[in-house]
């Protein structure tokens, strides 16, 4: 959706033409609706409408007050068709209950996204504040209640700012301007002479002022009952924000430090029993007989067996765990053959799809080339490991079902439910509290349709909460790849020809920002023997270091620095002023020229997704007798637009560089036999207080541009960065993720 | 065979009767409804499960029930003063020191534990310290920034 700007009226416009249309906007702007609720507020329970709840379950739900409606047909269907297939939406439906003003003077804001640590509440909230001229204290935000809240689809994709920031702002200034008309109608009084300030209406010629409160219970909102509200409402431009665009903390940050905040792993319910699941021995492994009956025997358990499925419920967690032991130790199973992580780079490039796919349709520019690379590089699968683990707690009642859960796709797991127990759209809620990280990793439905199954059987509300082991075990993975590039130069050191193939991990940033006359890039699908979904900017990490390292020896050939190299080679201009200014921030020219210290080495790397800039230099030392390469210092540009939350894009820029530091050093899942062998935060090593090297972070404010999303894509430079200076300082090139020195010999720098 | 263990946790006297070898964390969060406490790993190894056990750092997910007998237990419930926030709350809160949010309850009580035990840390004891605890949101310069404040408060 575009953001649609509009100044202030030139002079001497008139009243009426202030928010009204021009043709422009008219298609992609939010119509709004009123219409009033009068009755008094009742303290009855939800009643369970579906999703599209009627507006008495929003007056029982959210008490007496204006519900403002709006028009998100554009929107909604631009948002379904670029967060693809995992949108979670795709319901058709386009008139969203957005905001509720209270006559209680709460406003109430809801959205479908979720927050998971990267700052969506905030945002949202000061969206919302920002057009409805309201302190940002005063808005409730609800998220993640399919009852409540419209579709936004999954909280991925970095589309929270570029999507439902503009949808929030659109349905936040259509409200306020509801509110004015209505003021002004009961004054008599022209639009464009009233003012708005703090939620309070004000017309300062004749000293008259209305709160939104008020309006919410006068008897002119009842009148203005379903009356259209002005189209093509515009939004605040950039330059008069007040509340967006500052370092707004996160609402609920106060429950967070006194522990009083619910996650979704905390929620109790009377009478809850806790839920474990069986899992195989090793991927693939088929369950051939159980006895159930040692669990049975035990006392408050509840055992369930459906086909595959066995689990059991008990009071308490450990009793549910010594429960499950007991009828694990029984059970019998067919293992499947099943690749090791270090035969699997094989095992993925041998089941190719299209084998023809491989083949470089520039064969013939590459014969003509002065100088020809061709190397391979690899990533590994890895984990999100998120700080709380899949966690999902249900209950039935009256063949309705709820699910609290942690999830960045609400309405994805809302469809999931309804298809595994087929029940109809309105007879499934699923809620999602605010919870402890995604990273990608949440987007699946498993845990929840345990805990459903279980509840089911116990007929009482049962939580599932995934142990850790399970965790690494059974959630999905990032995929490996295995990445072929073949360059050739031409005589003046330019690339000429560019083959790049991504083997199974995925199509994101498999495209070159660099100009190269003959180029050809493709994601050429496999047969993972994993489960593998996204993570963090999905397979641009893996694009973005094998590009990024194969760049750097380019650069090598062609006798060439790397900065130099890449701009040479660079036409955007948003990454050639991101790079330079990493560069400059670095003095990466100073410190090209000057000789590093034995063991030092420097190196820098850039990159572009989803519409936003990175680039990285970093200054690195290796250690040969233990192995290990050590961080010192990461200098980093990044630029996504218009910032909306300058701290919060910060700790989003510093999160995705340390947790890229992880996967770039250290993280891999190493299995054998289909048994995951280091399925634990003591094996599986994620950064920790002692990794974090000197930071020097850059945020370029780009005031021309809508803001884009911020928490993915300054996870793609760092990986690449730390493998060229490794280059650096050791000669050596270390084609894969985790950087291992090992994985090339001192003295081998081919 | 079940055990009955009494203790206090955040003052309070309780009373459990349970398997010996059931974690302290199961206790504190199913059947004392204290769910500040968290789960993250139940080997020891990401310092979620932070609580004080008799002013010391614990480890609730590797602390069986019968280690509790007879002790003091503190939680992220039992700090703030009524509405009055612990000085390390307020100093996590003024650092922004928190992404998610769930790594904070464990962060808050390790530095609480790091200030009775040195009260004085250098930044090298600092990061010796902190390091049993994992954020995956990876908001460690807040944190430290948190922690270094709430040592700079606990000298005055
Ligand atoms: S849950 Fe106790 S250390 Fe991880
Ligand atoms: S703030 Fe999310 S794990 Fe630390």
């Amino acid at each position: 959706m575009t953001t649609t700007r509009t100044e202030k009226p030139e002079r001497g416009t008139k009243n009426a033409e202030r928010g009204k249309p021009n043709e422009k906007q008219a298609n992609l702007s939010s119509v709004a609706s009123v219409s009033c609720f009068a009755e008094s507020v009742t303290q009855r329970p939800v009643p369970e409408t579906g999703n599209e709840m009627d507006r008495r379950g929003f007056i029982q739900l959210l008490g007496a007050g204006i519900l403002v409606t709006v028009f998100e047909g554009i929107a909604d269907a631009q948002r379904s068709s670029r967060s693809g297939g995992g949108s979670g939406g795709g319901r058709g439906r386009n008139v969203s209950a957005r905001i509720h003003i209270g006559e209680d003077g709460v406003i109430t804001v809801m959205t479908g996204k979720i927050e998971m640590g990267q700052g969506a509440r905030a945002e949202l909230t000061q969206s919302a504040a920002e057009e409805l001229h309201v302190p940002p204290d005063s808005i409730r935000m609800v998220m993640g209640d399919t009852h409540l809240c419209p579709d936004d689809g999954t909280t991925a994709g970095s589309r929270t700012t570029p999507s439902t920031v503009p949808a929030v702002r659109q349905a936040a200034a259509a409200a306020r301007m509801l509110l004015i008309g209505l003021a002004c109608k009961q004054w008599g009084v022209a639009e464009n002479s009233v003012e708005v300030r703090d939620g309070v209406i004000t017309h300062p010629p004749s000293n008259r002022t209305v709160t939104f409160a008020e309006l919410a219970k006068s008897g002119a909102a009842a009148k203005a009952l379903d009356q259209p509200a002005p189209p093509g409402v515009s939004v605040t431009p950039v330059k008069e924000w007040k509340v967006m665009g500052t370092s707004y903390a996160r609402p609920n940050r106060r429950d967070l430090v006194t522990g009083a905040h619910k996650f979704p792993s905390d929620l109790i319910l009377p009478n809850m029993l806790h839920g474990k699941v069986l899992r195989p021995p090793s991927y693939g492994a088929k369950l051939l007989s159980i006895d159930l009956e040692p669990a049975k025997a035990m006392k408050d358990v509840v055992v369930l067996r459906e086909g595959d499925f066995v689990g059991v419920a008990a009071p308490t967690t450990f009793q549910a765990t010594q429960a499950l032991k007991a009828i694990a130790e029984t059970a019998k199973w067919e293992s499947a053959p099943h690749p090791s992580s270090t035969e699997v780079y094989d095992y993925l490039r041998q089941r190719v799809r299209s084998k023809r796919d491989l083949e470089n349709p520039f064969a013939n520019e590459m014969g003509k080339a002065a100088k020809v690379l061709k190397q391979t590089y690899r990533t590994a699968y890895i984990q999100h490991a998120p700080a709380e683990t899949r966690t999902a707690l249900a209950e039935w009642k009256d063949g309705h079902l709820t699910v609290w859960t942690c999830t960045q796709a609400p309405f994805g797991y809302h469809s999931e439910l309804g298809r595994a127990f087929q029940l109809p759209s309105e007879r499934v809620r699923v809620i999602v509290p605010d919870f402890g990280c995604g990273f990608g990793g949440k987007h699946t439905a498993e845990s929840a349709i345990e805990a459903a199954r279980l509840a089911r059987a116990a007929g009482r509300p049962v939580s599932v909460k995934w142990t850790r082991e399970e965790e690494f075990t059974w959630a999905y993975f990032r995929p490996a790849a295995v990445i072929e590039i073949e360059a050739g130069l031409d005589e003046k050191g330019q690339i000429a020809v560019w083959h790049f193939i991504n083997i199974n991990s995925g199509a994101a940033a498999v495209q070159t920002p660099y100009r190269i006359a003959h180029n050809n890039c493709r994601y050429v699908p496999s047969d993972t023997p994993l489960r593998q979904g996204s993570y963090r900017t999905l397979a641009a990490t893996a694009n973005n270091f094998a590009r990024e390292c194969m760049m750097d020896e380019l650069a090598a050939a062609a006798g060439a620095d790397p900065l130099d190299f890449r701009l040479a080679h660079l036409d955007n201009d948003r990454i050639r002023a991101v790079l330079e200014e990493a560069a400059r921030q670095f003095d990466w020219r100073g410190r090209r020229k000057q000789k590093r210290a034995p063991g030092t080495g420097i190196g820098l790397a850039c990159g572009t997704e989803k519409a936003s800039v990175v680039a990285a230099c970093v200054e690195i030392s290796v250690d040969e007798a233990k192995n290990e390469i050590v961080v010192k210092k990461v200098t980093e540009v990044f630029e996504a637009g218009t910032v909306v939350n300058p701290e919060n894009l910060r700790k989003q820029v510093i999160g995705c560089i340390l947790m890229g530091l992880g996967g770039a050093l250290r993280e891999e899942m190493i299995f054998e036999g289909g048994k995951m062998l280091n399925a634990s935060f003591g094996k599986y090593l994620v950064p920790r207080f002692k990794d974090v090297p000197e930071l020097d972070i850059h945020l370029r404010n780009w005031p021309g541009m809508e803001p884009v999303g911020g928490g993915e894509t300054p996870i793609i430079a760092i990986a690449p960065a730390i493998a060229n200076a490794v280059f650096d300082a050791t000669g050596r090139r270390i084609r894969q993720m985790p950087i291992k020195l090992s994985a090339a010999k001192p003295g081998q720098t081919t | 065979m079940d055990i009955t263990i009494t203790f206090t946790v955040n003052g309070k006297a309780a009373t459990v009767t349970t398997d010996p070898q059931r974690p302290l964390l199961d206790i504190l969060r199913e059947d004392l409804q204290l769910t500040g406490t968290k789960y993250g790993c139940g080997e020891g190894f990401c310092g979620v499960c932070t609580v004080l056990m008799d002013g010391k750092r614990t480890l609730a997910c590797i602390t069986p029930a019968k280690d509790a007998d007879k002790k003091a237990i503190v939680t992220i419930e039992g700090l703030a003063d009524g509405d009055k926030l612990h000085p390390v709350q307020e100093a996590f809160l003024a650092e922004g020191a928190m992404q998610c949010g769930y790594c904070t309850p464990g962060m808050i009580l390790t530095t609480v534990a790091l200030l009775r035990e040195h009260p004085q840390p250098t930044e090298a004891e600092i990061l010796n310290w902190m390091d049993g605890n994992i954020c995956r949101c990876n908001n460690y310069p807040n944190i430290l920034n948190a922690v270094r404040r709430a040592v700079r408060e606990a000298r005055r």
